[in-house]
């Protein structure tokens, strides 16, 4: 799982994408995830440290992360084998 | 070491339009408290949903739109709509504060009486009103709107039989520039049928005609309509003046006036184009002022408000039951409002704001009722802050029609609470239950084991 090459995130959240021009927003939870797959986590891992980080339970972290990664992939961010 | 605050992550794509110069900032302000009760108080003591009534601003509303009138002219009287609101406790806050009774129905009628209100402050209208339910309103001596020519002659029968004059207006509809024209209703005036009525009653001698009520339509955005009926009808008053030397004691104006809500596909927000009290009444007083008729001989002006008054004093508070994706990547967020309790959700964008803090993102949203049909469905895209199940939003200015106009499908329909002016917290229709229902059904001995 990785991310799209020349992708350029900031420090605010805001996503750019060099090749198609699309603009993304992300909010603080969203930021962390992406950061961290950008570092090439797991996404295993990567729940493991929002559990540990913030206050949610692991239900409902699941399925928000889940939903989070397919928005991802929908948007062309996020790709299987790259 | 603490832990941070979770939100669900969200990812948004940006798209970039055309500047639109009357763009509305989204509001995302949490209301957490009505009239100073939280609304979490309110979810955890009366069950989410709950319907809430505010009556500090009912009176505010009623006070507004009474002085707008009353400033400018001097014979002005309320009557409250039944239809748009007719719990109880409701009818008896305009009441109180001096509002007669409009009623449409025999139901209607019946729970006006039942509310304490004598014969002669209830005006009746609407096409279907019973033998049984003319003689009551006869008797009672209330106004009674003839809405077509069969009821002018069961009236004059019925004059007869109690040997009585009842006190009667007629419903006219008339073209007042707006489309549609209300026609269903009363007689019309352009084609002769509203004077053709008016005749055969001052010659039977049989009926007062004390009033004339026109009804134009509903949710008017704009006050020239008003000031054309109002001529219209102040024509009229100076005709039969002229030619039966009798004296019109009243012209009704009915209702119509618009709420602050926003009509689906609207371009504008409702606040934005809803006219002012001030603004309907200079249209229908100047209109009166400067018709022909003698100064001391000017009718009683009554106005039969609905929505107007009550729309922004009703609330939902109600609770997120799940979000999900959709196919095109949208969010979905499902509440355990339904358009059943809901029923203006098929005219209205509602405003929808969280219970709670939230954080300032937000996301492209189809909000979806509970109920498992697809039409269920109160706000087909609104962008709408990240929440998670059981957290609480307030639906407001839901006031008007929608505790008359609900139905029981598939859920049961919820308490409703009013808070009284020193915030303490009423029931005042208790909600649904099983046996509620099934009290009303009778099962065939056949079918009983």
């Amino acid at each position: 799982m990785k991310i799209k090459s020349n992708l350029a995130i900031s420090e605010s959240g805001f996503v750019f994408d060099p090749e198609t021009g699309d603009s993304f927003t992300l909010n603080f939870t969203g930021k962390d995830i992406l950061n961290q797959i950008n570092q090439g986590i797991s996404l295993n891992d990567i729940q493991k440290n929002i559990l540990e980080k913030y206050d949610v339970e692991s239900d409902s972290l699941e399925m928000n992360f889940y939903d989070f990664i397919s928005m991802l992939k929908h948007f062309n961010i996020l790709h299987e084998n790259e | 070491m603490e832990k941070l605050k979770y939100e669900r992550p969200i990812i948004n794509k940006i798209n970039l339009g055309i500047p639109n110069k009357f763009g509305t900032k989204p509001k995302f302000e949490p209301i957490t408290q009505i009239d100073g009760v939280p609304v979490q108080i309110l979810a955890e003591k009366f069950g989410s949903p709950v319907m809430v009534i505010s009556e500090k601003k009912i009176k505010e509303t009623y006070k507004e739109a009474k002085r707008a009138f009353t400033t400018r002219y001097p014979k002005v009287q309320f009557a409250w709509s039944y239809k748009t609101n007719y719990l109880d406790a409701v009818c008896r806050i305009f009441h109180k504060m001096g509002s007669w009774a409009e009623v449409v129905s025999g139901f209607e009628y019946d729970k006006a009486l039942s509310n304490g209100m004598p014969g002669n402050q209830i005006i009746f209208n609407g096409p279907d009103k019973s033998l049984k339910d003319l003689e009551k309103a006869v008797i009672n001596k209330s106004y009674i709107h003839i809405d077509h020519f069969d009821e002018l002659y069961d009236l004059i029968e019925i004059a007869e039989k109690l040997d009585e004059k009842p006190k009667v207006a007629i419903r006219i509809n008339m073209n007042t520039g707006i489309y549609p024209i209300w026609d269903k209703f009363g007689f019309n005036l352009e084609n002769g049928d509203a004077w053709n009525a008016i005749n055969k009653i001052m010659i039977s001698g049989k009926l007062d005609l004390v009033g004339l009520h026109t009804h134009i339509g509903t949710f008017i955005n704009t006050v020239e309509p008003y000031g054309v009926a109002t001529t219209k009808l102040m024509d009229l008053v100076i005709r039969i003046n002229e030619k039966f030397h009798t004296l019109i004691k009243y012209i009704d104006l009915g209702g119509g006036f618009a709420s602050t809500n926003t009509l689906r596909g609207s371009y504008l927000q409702g606040s934005d184009t809803c006219p002012s009290f001030d603004a309907y009444a200079e249209a229908i007083t100047n209109s009166i002022i400067n018709s022909g008729m003698d100064i001391e001989n000017l009718p009683m002006l009554i106005l039969e408000s609905g929505r107007a008054l009550i729309d922004e004093a009703g609330s939902i508070v109600g609770s997120v039951i799940a979000n999900k994706r959709l196919a095109d990547g949208r969010r979905s967020m499902i509440i355990d409002v339904g358009v059943n309790i809901l029923f203006t959700a098929f005219w209205y964008d509602h405003l929808i704001n969280p219970g709670q803090s939230f954080s300032y993102n937000s996301e492209e949203t189809t909000i979806y009722g509970p109920l498992c049909m697809n039409i269920d469905c109160i706000r087909p895209n609104m962008q709408f802050p990240v929440l998670k199940k059981g957290d609480l939003i307030v639906i407001s200015k839901i006031g008007a029609y929608n505790m008359t106009q609900w139905m029981q499908f598939i859920t049961m329909r919820p308490n409703v609470v009013l808070i009284d002016l020193q915030g303490q917290t009423h029931v005042i229709r208790q909600n649904e239950t099983l046996e509620t229902i099934t009290s009303l059904e009778l099962i065939p001995d056949y079918l009983k084991s």
